[in-house]
Protein backbone atom coordinates (compact mmCIF):
# COMPACT_ATOMS: atom_id res chain seq x y z
CA UNK A 1 0.00 0.00 0.00
CA UNK A 2 1.54 3.49 -1.28
CA UNK A 3 1.54 5.72 1.76
CA UNK A 4 0.49 9.26 1.42
CA UNK A 5 3.61 11.97 0.77
CA UNK A 6 5.04 13.88 3.83
CA UNK A 7 4.40 17.35 4.29
CA UNK A 8 6.91 19.43 4.96
CA UNK A 9 4.90 20.43 8.39
CA UNK A 10 5.68 17.05 9.23
CA UNK A 11 9.51 16.74 8.15
CA UNK A 12 9.69 20.30 10.23
CA UNK A 13 8.06 18.62 13.38
CA UNK A 14 9.75 15.65 13.70
CA UNK A 15 13.27 16.75 12.95
CA UNK A 16 12.86 20.29 14.91
CA UNK A 17 13.79 22.57 12.28
CA UNK A 18 13.11 26.23 12.56
CA UNK A 19 11.15 27.68 9.79
CA UNK A 20 12.82 30.80 8.13
CA UNK A 21 10.54 31.55 5.58
CA UNK A 22 7.41 30.29 3.55
CA UNK A 23 5.39 29.07 7.08
CA UNK A 24 2.32 29.50 4.96
CA UNK A 25 3.83 27.27 2.35
CA UNK A 26 4.01 24.09 4.81
CA UNK A 27 1.66 21.74 3.06
CA UNK A 28 3.76 21.46 0.54
CA UNK A 29 4.03 17.74 -0.08
CA UNK A 30 7.40 16.04 -0.58
CA UNK A 31 8.33 13.88 -3.61
CA UNK A 32 11.70 13.16 -2.10
CA UNK A 33 14.92 14.18 -1.18
CA UNK A 34 18.23 15.46 -2.29
CA UNK A 35 21.35 16.28 -0.48
CA UNK A 36 24.51 18.47 -1.69
CA UNK A 37 26.29 21.53 -1.52
CA UNK A 38 27.13 22.23 -4.93
CA UNK A 39 24.82 23.77 -7.26
CA UNK A 40 25.36 22.28 -10.24
CA UNK A 41 24.46 19.07 -8.79
CA UNK A 42 21.83 19.66 -7.32
CA UNK A 43 20.30 21.18 -10.82
CA UNK A 44 21.24 18.16 -12.41
CA UNK A 45 19.53 15.64 -10.13
CA UNK A 46 16.77 17.58 -7.53
CA UNK A 47 13.57 16.94 -8.83
CA UNK A 48 10.24 18.79 -8.45
CA UNK A 49 9.07 19.18 -5.05
CA UNK A 50 12.06 17.48 -3.48
CA UNK A 51 13.27 19.15 -0.02
CA UNK A 52 17.19 19.90 -0.64
CA UNK A 53 19.43 19.38 2.16
CA UNK A 54 22.94 21.54 1.90
CA UNK A 55 25.05 23.70 4.65
CA UNK A 56 24.86 26.39 1.18
CA UNK A 57 22.85 29.32 2.72
CA UNK A 58 24.09 31.98 0.31
CA UNK A 59 21.64 33.44 -2.14
CA UNK A 60 21.93 31.42 -4.81
CA UNK A 61 20.31 28.50 -2.87
CA UNK A 62 16.76 30.77 -3.15
CA UNK A 63 17.53 31.01 -7.26
CA UNK A 64 17.94 27.23 -7.65
CA UNK A 65 15.24 26.34 -5.47
CA UNK A 66 12.73 28.30 -7.53
CA UNK A 67 14.43 27.19 -10.73
CA UNK A 68 13.80 23.21 -9.84
CA UNK A 69 10.22 24.08 -7.88
CA UNK A 70 11.83 22.02 -4.48
CA UNK A 71 9.67 22.06 -1.87
CA UNK A 72 12.05 23.77 0.63
CA UNK A 73 15.63 23.76 1.91
CA UNK A 74 16.86 22.68 4.64
CA UNK A 75 20.15 24.46 5.43
CA UNK A 76 22.30 22.23 8.04
CA UNK A 77 24.97 22.83 10.79
CA UNK A 78 23.57 25.91 12.06
CA UNK A 79 24.35 28.45 9.42
CA UNK A 80 22.46 31.23 8.99
CA UNK A 81 21.02 32.73 5.54
CA UNK A 82 21.45 36.43 5.43
CA UNK A 83 18.52 39.09 5.71
CA UNK A 84 19.13 39.17 1.60
CA UNK A 85 18.61 35.73 1.34
CA UNK A 86 16.13 35.66 3.89
CA UNK A 87 13.87 38.49 2.07
CA UNK A 88 14.42 36.89 -1.46
CA UNK A 89 13.10 33.34 -0.23
CA UNK A 90 9.91 35.04 1.29
CA UNK A 91 9.71 37.30 -2.33
CA UNK A 92 9.71 34.05 -4.32
CA UNK A 93 8.23 31.97 -2.11
CA UNK A 94 10.57 29.36 -1.22
CA UNK A 95 10.68 27.38 2.29
CA UNK A 96 13.95 27.68 4.28
CA UNK A 97 14.08 25.68 6.98
CA UNK A 98 17.44 25.60 9.13
CA UNK A 99 18.85 23.63 12.19
CA UNK A 100 22.00 22.72 13.97
CA UNK A 101 21.94 18.84 12.78
CA UNK A 102 24.46 17.94 10.22
CA UNK A 103 23.28 17.12 6.70
CA UNK A 104 23.91 13.06 7.76
CA UNK A 105 21.57 13.46 10.56
CA UNK A 106 19.29 15.53 9.00
CA UNK A 107 19.03 12.99 5.44
CA UNK A 108 18.97 9.73 7.90
CA UNK A 109 15.96 11.29 10.08
CA UNK A 110 14.28 12.36 6.31
CA UNK A 111 14.70 8.30 5.58
CA UNK A 112 13.13 7.66 8.42
CA UNK A 113 9.45 9.80 7.39
CA UNK A 114 9.92 7.76 4.00
CA UNK A 115 11.19 10.24 2.24
CA UNK A 116 13.82 8.57 -0.65
CA UNK A 117 16.38 9.66 -3.29
CA UNK A 118 15.84 7.60 -5.87
CA UNK A 119 14.99 9.59 -8.85
CA UNK B 1 -1.74 49.44 30.46
CA UNK B 2 -4.15 50.13 27.10
CA UNK B 3 -0.75 52.00 25.23
CA UNK B 4 1.29 49.24 26.23
CA UNK B 5 -0.40 46.47 24.21
CA UNK B 6 -0.86 48.68 21.38
CA UNK B 7 2.84 49.91 20.86
CA UNK B 8 3.73 45.94 20.63
CA UNK B 9 1.20 45.52 18.24
CA UNK B 10 2.86 47.82 16.38
CA UNK B 11 6.11 46.81 16.52
CA UNK B 12 5.26 43.09 15.63
CA UNK B 13 5.08 43.58 11.78
CA UNK B 14 8.87 44.26 12.01
CA UNK B 15 9.26 40.32 12.47
CA UNK B 16 7.46 38.71 10.20
CA UNK B 17 9.75 39.18 6.83
CA UNK B 18 7.13 37.38 5.24
CA UNK B 19 4.76 39.10 2.38
CA UNK B 20 2.06 36.68 1.76
CA UNK B 21 -0.48 37.37 -1.86
CA UNK B 22 -3.01 38.72 0.58
CA UNK B 23 -1.02 41.07 2.91
CA UNK B 24 0.01 42.52 -0.37
CA UNK B 25 -3.63 42.81 -1.28
CA UNK B 26 -4.44 44.73 2.19
CA UNK B 27 -1.41 46.99 0.65
CA UNK B 28 -2.87 47.50 -2.93
CA UNK B 29 -7.12 47.32 -2.42
CA UNK B 30 -8.85 51.02 -1.48
CA UNK B 31 -11.47 51.03 0.94
CA UNK B 32 -13.92 51.81 -2.23
CA UNK B 33 -12.76 48.42 -3.80
CA UNK B 34 -14.08 46.12 -0.88
CA UNK B 35 -16.91 48.54 1.03
CA UNK B 36 -20.45 47.99 0.56
CA UNK B 37 -21.96 51.03 -1.20
CA UNK B 38 -25.12 50.98 -0.42
CA UNK B 39 -25.36 52.03 3.09
CA UNK B 40 -28.51 51.57 4.98
CA UNK B 41 -28.74 54.72 7.48
CA UNK B 42 -31.29 55.84 10.12
CA UNK B 43 -32.09 59.54 11.39
CA UNK B 44 -31.33 60.82 14.98
CA UNK B 45 -35.47 61.43 15.26
CA UNK B 46 -36.12 57.75 14.37
CA UNK B 47 -36.85 55.91 17.43
CA UNK B 48 -34.78 53.00 18.54
CA UNK B 49 -37.85 50.56 17.71
CA UNK B 50 -37.86 51.56 14.39
CA UNK B 51 -34.17 51.13 14.21
CA UNK B 52 -34.85 47.66 15.66
CA UNK B 53 -37.00 46.94 12.47
CA UNK B 54 -34.45 48.14 10.47
CA UNK B 55 -31.67 45.69 11.76
CA UNK B 56 -34.64 42.73 11.54
CA UNK B 57 -35.34 43.82 7.88
CA UNK B 58 -31.90 44.18 6.21
CA UNK B 59 -30.59 41.79 8.10
CA UNK B 60 -27.39 44.28 9.41
CA UNK B 61 -26.17 44.90 12.84
CA UNK B 62 -25.84 48.59 12.75
CA UNK B 63 -26.48 51.73 10.51
CA UNK B 64 -24.73 55.55 10.69
CA UNK B 65 -26.94 58.16 11.64
CA UNK B 66 -27.61 60.67 9.02
CA UNK B 67 -29.21 64.32 9.76
CA UNK B 68 -30.21 65.33 5.98
CA UNK B 69 -26.33 65.18 4.59
CA UNK B 70 -24.47 64.98 7.64
CA UNK B 71 -22.88 61.96 9.54
CA UNK B 72 -23.70 62.69 12.78
CA UNK B 73 -23.90 59.15 14.61
CA UNK B 74 -23.22 55.33 14.42
CA UNK B 75 -25.24 52.85 16.13
CA UNK B 76 -25.26 49.07 16.87
CA UNK B 77 -27.27 46.62 17.79
CA UNK B 78 -25.17 46.77 21.34
CA UNK B 79 -27.12 50.58 21.64
CA UNK B 80 -30.21 48.77 21.26
CA UNK B 81 -30.05 45.90 23.38
CA UNK B 82 -28.93 48.19 25.91
CA UNK B 83 -32.05 50.02 25.14
CA UNK B 84 -34.08 47.41 25.61
CA UNK B 85 -32.53 46.54 29.18
CA UNK B 86 -33.68 49.81 30.35
CA UNK B 87 -37.04 49.81 28.77
CA UNK B 88 -36.07 52.96 26.81
CA UNK B 89 -36.90 51.55 23.66
CA UNK B 90 -38.94 53.97 22.35
CA UNK B 91 -36.16 56.75 22.77
CA UNK B 92 -34.79 58.48 20.26
CA UNK B 93 -31.75 57.05 17.93
CA UNK B 94 -29.57 60.66 19.02
CA UNK B 95 -30.39 60.09 22.30
CA UNK B 96 -28.61 56.82 22.21
CA UNK B 97 -25.83 56.80 19.04
CA UNK B 98 -22.34 56.92 19.58
CA UNK B 99 -21.40 60.22 18.11
CA UNK B 100 -17.55 60.67 18.17
CA UNK B 101 -17.47 58.79 14.97
CA UNK B 102 -14.42 56.96 13.83
CA UNK B 103 -14.69 57.36 9.27
CA UNK B 104 -11.90 56.03 6.74
CA UNK B 105 -11.72 57.41 3.92
CA UNK B 106 -12.52 55.50 0.42
CA UNK B 107 -9.20 56.30 -1.05
CA UNK B 108 -7.06 55.03 1.45
CA UNK B 109 -5.70 51.43 1.62
CA UNK B 110 -7.19 48.63 3.06
CA UNK B 111 -4.81 48.05 5.67
CA UNK B 112 -5.95 51.26 7.12
CA UNK B 113 -9.03 49.60 8.07
CA UNK B 114 -7.60 46.51 9.19
CA UNK B 115 -5.40 48.18 11.64
CA UNK B 116 -8.19 50.64 13.01
CA UNK B 117 -10.27 47.01 13.56
CA UNK B 118 -7.95 45.07 15.23
CA UNK B 119 -6.92 48.27 17.19
CA UNK B 120 -10.34 49.26 18.28
CA UNK B 121 -12.58 46.16 17.81
CA UNK B 122 -15.48 47.93 16.06
CA UNK B 123 -17.70 46.18 14.13
CA UNK B 124 -18.23 48.74 11.06
CA UNK B 125 -16.28 52.23 9.43
CA UNK B 126 -18.11 54.75 7.94
CA UNK B 127 -16.46 55.36 4.42
CA UNK B 128 -16.42 59.32 4.00
CA UNK B 129 -15.06 60.89 0.77
CA UNK B 130 -12.40 63.82 1.79
CA UNK B 131 -15.03 65.90 1.39
CA UNK B 132 -16.74 64.49 4.31
CA UNK B 133 -19.35 63.25 1.85
CA UNK B 134 -20.98 59.21 3.01
CA UNK B 135 -20.17 57.24 0.42
CA UNK B 136 -19.81 53.73 1.97
CA UNK B 137 -19.55 51.68 4.96
CA UNK B 138 -17.46 49.00 5.41
CA UNK B 139 -17.01 45.42 8.07
CA UNK B 140 -14.53 43.38 7.77
CA UNK B 141 -16.67 40.42 6.14
CA UNK B 142 -16.42 43.27 3.28
CA UNK B 143 -12.56 43.18 3.54
CA UNK B 144 -13.15 39.25 3.48
CA UNK B 145 -15.07 39.34 0.18
CA UNK B 146 -12.82 41.71 -1.35
CA UNK B 147 -9.38 40.15 -0.54
CA UNK B 148 -11.18 36.72 -1.88
CA UNK B 149 -12.81 38.75 -5.14
CA UNK B 150 -9.27 40.13 -6.22
CA UNK B 151 -7.13 37.15 -5.18
CA UNK B 152 -9.71 35.68 -8.07
CA UNK B 153 -9.08 38.12 -10.76
CA UNK B 154 -5.84 37.95 -10.48
CA UNK B 155 -5.58 34.53 -10.82
CA UNK B 156 -8.03 34.59 -13.83
CA UNK B 157 -5.60 37.29 -15.24
CA UNK B 158 -2.76 35.01 -15.10
CA UNK B 159 -4.70 32.42 -16.59
CA UNK B 160 -5.85 34.89 -19.49
CA UNK B 161 -2.16 35.98 -19.75
CA UNK B 162 -1.37 31.58 -20.40
CA UNK B 163 -4.20 31.31 -22.95
CA UNK B 164 -2.77 34.33 -24.94
CA UNK B 165 0.77 33.33 -24.85
CA UNK B 166 0.12 30.23 -25.68
CA UNK B 167 -1.46 30.56 -28.92
CA UNK B 168 0.94 33.50 -30.41
CA UNK B 169 2.59 31.07 -32.89
CA UNK B 170 -1.18 30.24 -34.08
CA UNK B 171 -2.12 33.50 -33.84
CA UNK B 172 0.99 35.17 -35.38
CA UNK B 173 1.79 33.84 -38.57
CA UNK B 174 4.69 33.75 -41.16
CA UNK B 175 6.82 31.43 -43.02
CA UNK B 176 9.20 31.24 -39.38
CA UNK B 177 8.06 32.61 -36.70
CA UNK B 178 10.36 33.19 -33.73
CA UNK B 179 9.97 34.82 -30.65
CA UNK B 180 13.50 36.35 -29.09
CA UNK B 181 14.40 36.91 -25.37
CA UNK B 182 17.17 38.65 -24.72
CA UNK B 183 19.01 38.45 -21.40
CA UNK B 184 22.38 41.06 -20.06
CA UNK B 185 24.12 39.20 -17.47
CA UNK B 186 26.90 41.21 -15.37
CA UNK B 187 30.03 40.13 -14.50
CA UNK B 188 30.20 39.03 -10.77
CA UNK B 189 27.19 39.78 -9.79
CA UNK B 190 25.72 36.82 -7.60
CA UNK B 191 22.71 38.43 -5.83
CA UNK B 192 20.73 38.45 -9.51
CA UNK B 193 22.49 35.16 -10.97
CA UNK B 194 20.16 32.78 -12.14
CA UNK B 195 17.10 35.66 -12.88
CA UNK B 196 18.01 35.72 -16.22
CA UNK B 197 16.86 31.51 -16.51
CA UNK B 198 13.93 32.46 -14.35
CA UNK B 199 12.70 35.06 -16.52
CA UNK B 200 12.90 32.64 -19.16
CA UNK B 201 11.59 30.06 -17.01
CA UNK B 202 8.19 31.93 -16.66
CA UNK B 203 7.99 32.94 -20.32
CA UNK B 204 8.00 29.34 -21.30
CA UNK B 205 5.39 27.81 -18.81
CA UNK B 206 3.19 31.07 -20.21
CA UNK B 207 3.41 29.93 -23.80
CA UNK B 208 2.36 26.16 -22.57
CA UNK B 209 6.24 24.39 -22.68
CA UNK B 210 5.59 20.71 -21.45
CA UNK B 211 7.33 20.68 -17.52
CA UNK B 212 9.95 18.29 -18.89
CA UNK B 213 10.39 20.97 -21.35
CA UNK B 214 10.05 23.76 -19.21
CA UNK B 215 12.90 22.19 -16.39
CA UNK B 216 15.85 21.19 -19.12
CA UNK B 217 15.96 24.27 -20.55
CA UNK B 218 15.82 26.27 -16.93
CA UNK B 219 18.86 23.95 -16.04
CA UNK B 220 20.58 24.92 -18.73
CA UNK B 221 20.13 28.51 -19.11
CA UNK B 222 20.96 28.57 -15.21
CA UNK B 223 23.99 27.16 -16.03
CA UNK B 224 24.93 29.19 -19.12
CA UNK B 225 23.94 32.65 -16.96
CA UNK B 226 26.08 31.52 -14.10
CA UNK B 227 28.70 30.94 -16.24
CA UNK B 228 28.60 34.16 -17.47
CA UNK B 229 28.55 35.68 -13.98
CA UNK B 230 31.47 33.66 -12.64
CA UNK B 231 34.18 33.77 -15.69
CA UNK B 232 33.38 36.34 -17.92
CA UNK B 233 35.23 39.81 -18.06
CA UNK B 234 32.35 41.97 -19.08
CA UNK B 235 29.47 40.18 -18.23
CA UNK B 236 27.35 38.60 -21.61
CA UNK B 237 24.16 37.98 -23.57
CA UNK B 238 21.69 35.34 -23.16
CA UNK B 239 19.41 34.88 -25.88
CA UNK B 240 16.70 32.53 -26.34
CA UNK B 241 14.75 31.81 -29.85
CA UNK B 242 11.15 30.55 -29.19
CA UNK B 243 10.71 28.90 -32.51
CA UNK B 244 7.14 26.34 -32.56
CA UNK B 245 9.40 23.12 -32.69
CA UNK B 246 12.59 24.17 -30.64
CA UNK B 247 13.98 26.67 -28.41
CA UNK B 248 17.45 28.03 -29.38
CA UNK B 249 19.92 29.35 -26.31
CA UNK B 250 22.98 31.41 -27.20
CA UNK B 251 25.38 32.66 -24.32
CA UNK B 252 27.51 34.84 -25.58
CA UNK B 253 30.64 36.93 -24.07
CA UNK B 254 33.74 39.10 -25.39
CA UNK B 255 36.15 37.09 -22.61
CA UNK B 256 38.32 36.30 -21.40
CA UNK B 257 38.02 33.03 -23.71
CA UNK B 258 38.75 29.11 -23.05
CA UNK B 259 42.43 28.06 -23.95
CA UNK B 260 41.40 24.33 -24.10
CA UNK B 261 37.77 23.73 -25.29
CA UNK B 262 37.80 20.24 -25.17
CA UNK B 263 39.19 20.03 -21.83
CA UNK B 264 36.80 22.44 -20.35
CA UNK B 265 33.99 20.36 -21.90
CA UNK B 266 35.47 17.31 -19.26
CA UNK B 267 32.76 16.76 -16.60
CA UNK B 268 34.18 17.78 -13.27
CA UNK B 269 36.94 19.77 -15.00
CA UNK B 270 36.52 23.21 -13.05
CA UNK B 271 39.02 26.71 -12.93
CA UNK B 272 37.36 27.94 -9.98
CA UNK B 273 38.95 29.54 -7.10
CA UNK B 274 38.26 28.80 -3.55
CA UNK B 275 35.91 31.58 -3.10
CA UNK B 276 33.80 30.55 -5.84
CA UNK B 277 33.43 26.95 -4.71
CA UNK B 278 32.74 27.94 -1.28
CA UNK B 279 29.43 29.70 -2.91
CA UNK B 280 28.56 26.37 -3.83
CA UNK B 281 29.77 27.11 -7.30
CA UNK B 282 32.79 25.81 -9.42
CA UNK B 283 31.70 21.56 -9.89
CA UNK B 284 33.02 21.14 -13.02
CA UNK B 285 29.75 19.87 -13.49
CA UNK B 286 27.82 23.14 -15.70
CA UNK B 287 28.93 22.25 -19.41
CA UNK B 288 28.20 18.75 -18.80
CA UNK B 289 24.61 19.56 -17.29
CA UNK B 290 24.30 21.67 -20.64
CA UNK B 291 24.60 19.47 -22.80
CA UNK B 292 22.49 17.02 -21.16
CA UNK B 293 19.58 18.93 -21.44
CA UNK B 294 20.01 20.08 -24.97
CA UNK B 295 19.60 18.17 -28.15
CA UNK B 296 22.50 19.97 -29.63
CA UNK B 297 25.34 21.79 -28.27
CA UNK B 298 28.37 23.53 -29.14
CA UNK B 299 30.94 25.60 -27.82
CA UNK B 300 33.07 27.82 -29.75
CA UNK B 301 36.04 30.22 -27.50
CA UNK B 302 39.00 32.17 -28.27
CA UNK B 303 40.96 33.52 -25.81
CA UNK B 304 41.59 37.09 -25.93
CA UNK B 305 38.02 37.51 -28.25
CA UNK B 306 35.15 35.75 -26.53
CA UNK B 307 33.01 32.66 -25.73
CA UNK B 308 29.60 31.92 -27.96
CA UNK B 309 28.11 28.62 -26.32
CA UNK B 310 25.21 27.47 -28.59
CA UNK B 311 22.19 24.99 -27.84
CA UNK B 312 19.11 23.60 -29.11
CA UNK B 313 16.00 22.22 -27.32
CA UNK B 314 13.35 20.42 -29.13
CA UNK B 315 10.31 20.81 -28.39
Amino acid sequence: MQKDPVTLREVVSKLSLSVQTGADKLDRKVSGGYASDLLSCVMARARKGNVWVTLQCHLNVVAVATLLELAGIIITEGATPDAATLAKASEEGVTILTTSKTTFEVVGELTDLGIQGRE
Amino acid sequence: MVTGSLQEKEIKPKQTLEVTKLQELVYELKIEQVMTKKVITVSPEDSMRHFKDVLRLNRISGAPVMSGDELVGIISIEDLIKALESGDIDALVGQRMTTNVLTVFADETVIQAVNTFGRLGFGRLPVVKRDGKLVGILTQGDIARGLLRQLEVDYHEEEIHRYRASHIFEDIVSDQTGLILRYSVKPRDFSHCGEAASKLKRALQRLGASPNTVRRIAVASYEAETNLVIHTTNGGQLTAEIQPEKIRIVAVDQGPGIPDVEQALQPGFSTAPDWIRELGFGAGMGLSNIKACSDEMSLESKPGVGTRLHMIIRL
